[in-house]
């Protein structure tokens, strides 16, 4: 297999963990969901950093982030499938 | 056969205690009861080769719950299968005393010396002949054949980021997949970093009282240290600016990676206090400890585990002065720039080039030849870092 350039937790999940540095804007990414070992394909929308996550679907305001296969938090902001999630967009709903 | 002195890969060279426990180090510890005694303490391990003086910030005016905790760091220290024979050195000789009959009862040279009314000269001399004869003693001690089952190996990562959940920590969680149904014993921790993932945690106990004791442990921090303390949140903490660099976002999303730790098997039969020696046999263990690196390995280590594992993610340098921690990252950008700290490089798991069973066996075979005497990286640059948990102000 490739060396994929995300890797998702859980077939549930709807965002993927950047594994390779350097990723650029407009790369088709393999992805492999790790879980089930099948593979997937996105676009990046942004530079994403590695370990950074990437949107598998468009997120928007309000929207639970599922990883693992469990609830990690919510949306306050917007992301297109392909783009940057991180603290910018993301936060616990424990606070 | 694979590297090391041990004779099959089911066992190691270690030393066996008078008290029966196996270590894997062999140190002669010069211990300050107190921050007022480093000095003397520091000044013998500096003349009598051979001995480490572990130096620290408390042991005044300390009293309750956070005294006992002082003196169970203490002893447990002294106490630890990794130190040969222990110098107790503190300002006057009650306390000094507590901790010095603490250690005696494993069995092993232990002598204490109080500073009052001699000063730090006198007491420089006198201790250090008696560290002196220690290390002739030590030296002379051999390793011998042990059985795998008889490590104690705890866990707790640090500086995570999004590679420890997906490859450094369930590392780990596989090593103990496989070792715990042989027999060692195994321990995890870091309350505060459970938090989003407590209900998890509480489903994997073994029993009703493992789990009730570990939810009690989770409320009472989050009623006492949280709640007492906050301003805003803890977003400026848990995750540090270190996870955040390295791509956590939520305090779950770092509790759910931290988790990996403790495999998809193992289940924990007791939780114990800080610095609290397990009770219940070979297993599983919860710890009540800080997610602080130094202060938790620090704990461990004065319950009675011998070889610590620590996932990392961008790249803790964390290392203790008894025992010695194995790093373990998936992070390939911290295996570039900093591999000088990593002893298991599990990277290939993201590249899917490596199997996480693989994974956990490159790990199991660098816990063994640590065991047999390799120095660790932390070891190799010197980390020794010995940290005690303070529970509140001193009088």
């Amino acid at each position: 297999m490739a060396e994929p350039q995300f890797l998702v937790h859980s077939p549930k999940d709807n965002v993927g963990v950047v594994v390779v540095e350097g990723l650029e804007a407009g790369t088709d990414m393999l992805g492999v969901i790790t879980e089930t070992d099948t593979t997937i394909n996105v676009k990046s929308g942004h530079d994403i950093p590695i370990g950074h996550k990437v949107a598998l679907e468009d997120l928007k305001e309000g929207d639970t982030i599922i990883k693992y296969g469990v609830d990690i938090g919510k949306m306050v902001g917007g992301a297109a499938k392909g783009e940057h999630v991180h603290v910018h967009n993301l936060k616990t709903k424990r606070w | 056969m694979a590297k090391g002195n041990g004779k099959s890969n089911n066992t190691f060279m270690g030393y066996r205690r008078e008290n029966g426990r196996v270590g894997v180090r062999n140190h002669v510890i010069i211990l300050p009861v107190d921050d007022i005694s480093n000095a003397a303490c520091e000044a013998i391990g500096n003349n009598i080769k051979g001995t480490m003086a572990l130096p620290h910030s408390y042991g005044r005016l300390q009293f309750g719950a956070d005294l006992d905790l002082h003196f169970r760091t203490m002893i447990g220290t002294g106490s630890n299968p990794n130190v040969a024979a222990v110098i107790v050195i503190g300002i006057e000789p009650e306390w000094t005393k507590i901790i010095v009959d603490g250690i005696a009862k494993t069995g092993k040279p232990v002598t204490g010396f109080s500073i009052e009314q001699h000063g730090d000269l006198e007491i420089v001399a006198t201790a250090g002949r008696q560290a002196k004869e220690y290390v002739h003693w030590a030296t002379e001690l051999q390793r011998e054949e042990c059985d795998m089952s008889e490590l104690w190996v705890s866990t707790k990562c640090g500086e995570s980021d999004t590679t420890t959940g997906l490859g450094s920590c369930p590392t780990v969680g596989n090593m103990y997949d496989k070792l715990i149904p042989k027999g060692i014993y195994g321990c995890f921790g870091e309350t505060s970093e459970i938090t989003g993932a407590e209900h998890i945690c509480e489903a994997r106990a073994a029993n009703p009282e493992a789990a009730k004791k570990f939810m009690e442990i989770f409320q009472a921090y989050q009623d006492d240290v949280i709640e007492a303390h906050k301003v805003d949140d803890l977003s400026d903490s848990q995750p540090t600016k270190g996870n955040i660099l390295g791509g956590l976002s939520t305090i779950e999303e770092k509790a759910l990676g931290n988790l990996e730790k403790i495999g998809r098997e193992c289940k924990y039969i007791d939780a114990l206090g800080p610095a609290e020696e397990p009770e219940k046999g070979p297993g599983l263990y919860y710890m009540d400890t800080s997610s602080a690196a130094a202060e938790c390995v620090t704990l461990m280590a004065a319950a009675g585990y011998v070889v610590h594992t620590f996932p990392t993610g961008q790249g803790n340098i964390v290392g203790n002065p008894i025992v010695p921690v194995v790093k373990i990252t998936a992070n390939p950008r911290t295996v570039r720039t900093m591999s000088e700290h990593i002893d298991v490089d599990v990277s290939g798991i993201l590249r899917r080039e490596m199997t996480l069973d693989k994974a956990g066996d490159s790990l199991i075979e660098m816990i063994r030849r640590t065991a047999n005497g390799r120095s660790t990286a932390a070891e190799a640059l010197g980390h020794k870092e010995f940290v005690m948990t303070k529970l509140y102000r001193s009088a």
